[in-house]
């Protein structure tokens, strides 16, 4: 019997780890990356990976970790797949440090292991403050390797279109597109994985990197795969306002002793060190005594929206707080802080180690994904979801530092799964609709290249991330979500009136970006939709006409599912499976 | 003449890689801390010239926008660097971005860089592990040797040091700094040390370490601060010795 096919879209940490355990079974892999896969946005994550290693005596657990997790999680994740992850972070720790990762060390030669939001434990395994960029590339490299045996075939510059479905809508492999020659084309594969992150693009501005549009988890959302919690939408606490993007300050600035204040006064015009102690309001060492400045990010970032929009605190009147961490010493700063105080030196031009830092709050991760059961398959036979492009691991918001662990346990767990599901796969009775679905792709091609409308893709995309941040992120009234729903209806007709300004068969960032805008706009009807349904706060969603979490009606995962007739979501709603930790009240 | 809202830039343009280049001037409304980046990305959304003529985005290769990812790497007014970490307040005007030289052109600013994981896969730059299941830690590592190896890891591919390098060229075949730098990393692991001959091997002979010139240019463009030369030197005493015990065993 031939080796199995899989089909991995998607470069980062889940698709990379996903393809490692695939070519280790045997099996054989096509990888397929926008972007040349050591560039994909797992790069971006700075903070560190928890593992309850319990190296610093202070009697951690996993039961611990997974304890945080769902709390911290406001108890909407399915508890078992959350467990696994926790009881498997150690042992994927250590599996990262023989591959080389350099991890910070205690003087003695051991992993060194910090303070995160929402845990009392030092339970983050860190590399300096890029452990994102280190971990991606440990696992780049054994695919790199793998590719050099010819188990692994790499599709870089490539992007997903659509999964090829059968008559009985089981995959049968994907419709891509050459981002160089423009060219459409099938690969078949017995199962597919999509890794394919978050979708940050949504929201004009955010912390992730440009691919993040997720473009590919909505069209397989459209072509009848659940998308479940879109409404869960992290918005960091701690980021640098920019022009092209929020840059973000990781949690690890406030693990290492950084404190967030404002000044008491209105108006203060003073040089922040030039502050006494006593004008400056540590407002979440007050507010939570316990957690202080690590309070989860959803608890902080509500905070400093309440200090900056109802107190009117926000340094010089604008929407900005001081993150500080002057009070610590250089050299400690430089050993475990250096990547990120060096990306606000160089775009905001001021040393942090000198000057407290003006931060805001941005968007984030992406709770929800594609509907995935603990296998890791989503109800379309054949494919499968690992990392943020899926909804498992984390709830109704994301602990700092789990996002990693998530990404490698997701496409750990992935892989194996899809290789069984392959192995015991049937022939599909024919193979027609491989060109169906190049020649549907196609079409909408020749369509966006001939349309002679008026509207320009790049600026009703800062339309709806205006508009999407403005009403869709940290406080939610559902008139305001319906609205913006009715506002998505209308932009999905002016989308038929789209204008390309390049029409070139070659290296057309324009088409590919239109596209990806398309896929944008069906997304956002969930997360609009379902924000405006939730009836309760939870997590990251928080409406102040019902500030209470609800457990009776809404401990429960929102599944999304596409009607084509009415080119609409539809929604249902699943018990959330919580055998292992009773919920109680989140009180930080 | 642009006036304070204004800023001028010239962007090389070229369509298909066989293309003529030709140049573009635009003039783009000026916002303080204004990176390369924003500015492409407000060509994108009024891809007008200066002189009113409608034009095409232009095509550039761009992803973390925060200097991680190294995609962005391209000439600005001539030297090789990150366009995400550009600020336009720091930037001679009128602004001048052109691609890479020394890599094929893709269009416009995107070049094609796969030259360097290629060299990535020649030096075998990865730890040789058993197997991705549980076996345990991995070797005890120093604080001091953390340090020494975490500079070297945080290399992102941007290969501003090839363009920069006057030996990586068509003739030379000149593996670059880059590639080096990684032999060095992984030679220095406990357990990808296990690779170190092949690794020197593979820098011997046409195109090898010995193609440096020692021109310093590497190290001084490198927007990590890679000390890239450091590790020339060091991996060019490593194939030294190998290549004279090989020879002394003959």
């Amino acid at each position: 019997m031939a080796a199995p096919k899989i089909i991995v879209v998607g470069g980062g940490l889940a698709g990379l780890a996903a393809v490692i355990k695939i070519a280790e079974m045997g099996g054989e892999v096509d990888l397929f990356s926008i972007v040349p896969v050591k560039r994909s946005h797992s790069v971006c994550a700075q903070g560190g990976i928890n593992a309850a290693k319990n190296l610093k005596g202070e009697g951690d657990s996993t039961f611990k970790h997974f304890d945080d997790t769902i709390y911290g999680g406001d108890f909407l994740a399915n508890q078992p797949p959350v467990k696994a992850m926790c009881d498997a972070a150690p042992g994927i720790i250590d599996l990262l440090d023989r591959m080389g990762v350099p991890f910070n060390r205690t003087p003695e030669g051991l992993l060194d292991f910090r303070r995160f939001g929402g845990t009392l434990y030092n339970r983050t395994a860190f590399a300096g403050a890029t452990t994102g960029q280190q971990l991606l590339y440990a696992l780049d490299e054994q695919v790199r390797r793998y590719e050099s045996e010819g188990k692994v075939k790499k599709y870089e510059h490539w992007e997903f279109l659509s999964a090829v479905l059968d008559g009985t809508r089981t995959c049968r492999g994907i419709c891509a597109m050459d981002l160089r020659s423009m060219e459409v084309r099938t690969f078949p594969a017995d199962a597919i994985i999509v890794a394919t992150g978050g979708c940050g693009a949504i929201f004009g501005k955010s912390t992730n990197s440009v691919v993040c549009t997720g473009s590919a988890q909505s069209a397989l959302y459209q072509q009848g795969a659940y998308y479940a919690n879109g409404e869960f939408i992290q918005v960091h606490p701690t980021c640098i306002p920019g022009e092209d993007k929020l840059r973000l300050m990781s949690e690890s600035a406030r693990g290492e002793g950084g404190r967030v204040w404002v000044p008491k006064t209105q108006g203060d015009k003073r040089d922040p060190k030039s502050i006494p102690q006593s004008d400056r309001w540590y407002f979440l060492e007050e507010w939570y005594p316990k957690y202080g400045n690590l309070v989860p990010r959803d608890v902080a970032t509500r905070a400093i929206f309440k200090v900056v929009y109802e107190h009117n605190l926000g340094i010089d009147g604008k929407p900005m707080v001081y993150l500080d961490l002057t009070h610590i010493d250089r050299k400690t700063l430089d050993r475990k802080l250096e990547g990120i105080l060096e990306i606000y030196e160089k775009f905001v031009g001021d040393d942090p180690r000198d000057t407290p830092m003006k931060i805001f709050p941005g968007m984030h991760y992406t709770m929800g994904g594609l509907w995935v059961d603990y296998k890791q398959a989503t109800n379309v036979p054949g494919i499968f979801a690992a990392g943020e492009a899926e909804y498992q691991y984390h709830g109704a918001n994301r602990l700092g530092a789990n996002s990693l662990v998530s990404c490698i346990f997701g496409g750990f767990t992935a892989g194996p799964n899809a290789v069984q599901y392959a192995k015991s796969l049937q022939a599909a009775a024919s193979n027609g609709h491989f060109d169906a679905e190049r020649k549907r792709q196609q079409d909408i091609n020749s369509r966006l290249m001939k349309a002679d409308g008026t509207e320009n893709p790049f600026l009703l995309w800062r339309e709806l991330g205006a508009m999407m941040t403005e009403n869709c992120t940290v406080i939610r009234y559902s008139k305001k979500c319906e609205e913006t729903d009715g506002k998505l209806v209308d932009m999905l007709h002016r989308f038929d009136k789209i204008n390309l300004s390049d029409r070139s068969q070659w290296a057309n960032t324009t088409i590919a970006f239109t596209r990806q805008l398309y896929n944008m706009l069906q997304l956002s009807r969930v997360i609009a939709q379902g924000a405006a349904m939730r009836d309760e706060s939870r997590g990251s969603h928080y409406k102040p006409d019902f500030p209470e979490r609800d457990d009776k009606n809404w401990m429960k995962t929102t599944k999304a599912t596409f009607a084509p007739d009415l080119d609409e979501p539809k929604f249902e709603f699943e018990p959330v499976d919580a055998s292992l930790i009773p919920p109680r009240p989140r009180k930080y | 003449m642009a006036n304070d809202k204004s800023v001028i830039i010239k962007i090389k343009r070229q369509p298909t890689p066989d293309a003529k280049a030709s140049w573009e001037e635009f003039e783009i409304p000026y916002k303080p801390n204004m990176n390369v980046t924003s500015a492409l990305m407000e060509i994108a959304a009024h891809p007008v010239t200066r002189s009113g003529k409608q034009t095409t985005p232009i095509t550039y290769d761009a992803n973390c926008l925060e200097e991680i990812c190294g995609s962005c790497a391209m000439l600005i007014n001539g030297r090789a660097r990150m366009a995400c970490s550009a600020l336009l307040d720091n930037l001679e005007k009128p602004i001048k971005l052109e691609p890479f030289s020394k890599f094929p052109v893709v269009r416009d600013l995107s070049v094609d860089r796969s030259v360097l994981f290629e060299n990535l896969k020649k030096v075998k730059a990865w730890v040789p592990v058993d197997g991705s299941y549980d076996l345990g830690p991995g070797p005890r590592v120093t604080m001091q040797e953390q340090e020494q190896s975490y500079p070297l890891s945080n290399c992102i591919s941007c290969c501003c040091c090839m363009e920069a390098c006057p030996q990586f060229n068509d003739d030379t075949g000149f593996v670059g700094a880059a590639a080096i730098s990684q032999v060095r990393l992984f030679n220095t692991h406990p357990t990808g040390q296990a690779l170190k001959r092949e690794r020197l091997s593979a820098l011997m002979g046409d195109g090898g370490i010995q193609e440096c010139g020692y021109a310093q240019n590497c190290v001084e463009i490198c927007p990590k601060e890679i000390p890239l030369t450091t590790s020339i030197a060091e991996v060019g005493g490593q194939v030294m010795k190998q290549a004279l015990g090989d020879l002394l065993r003959k």
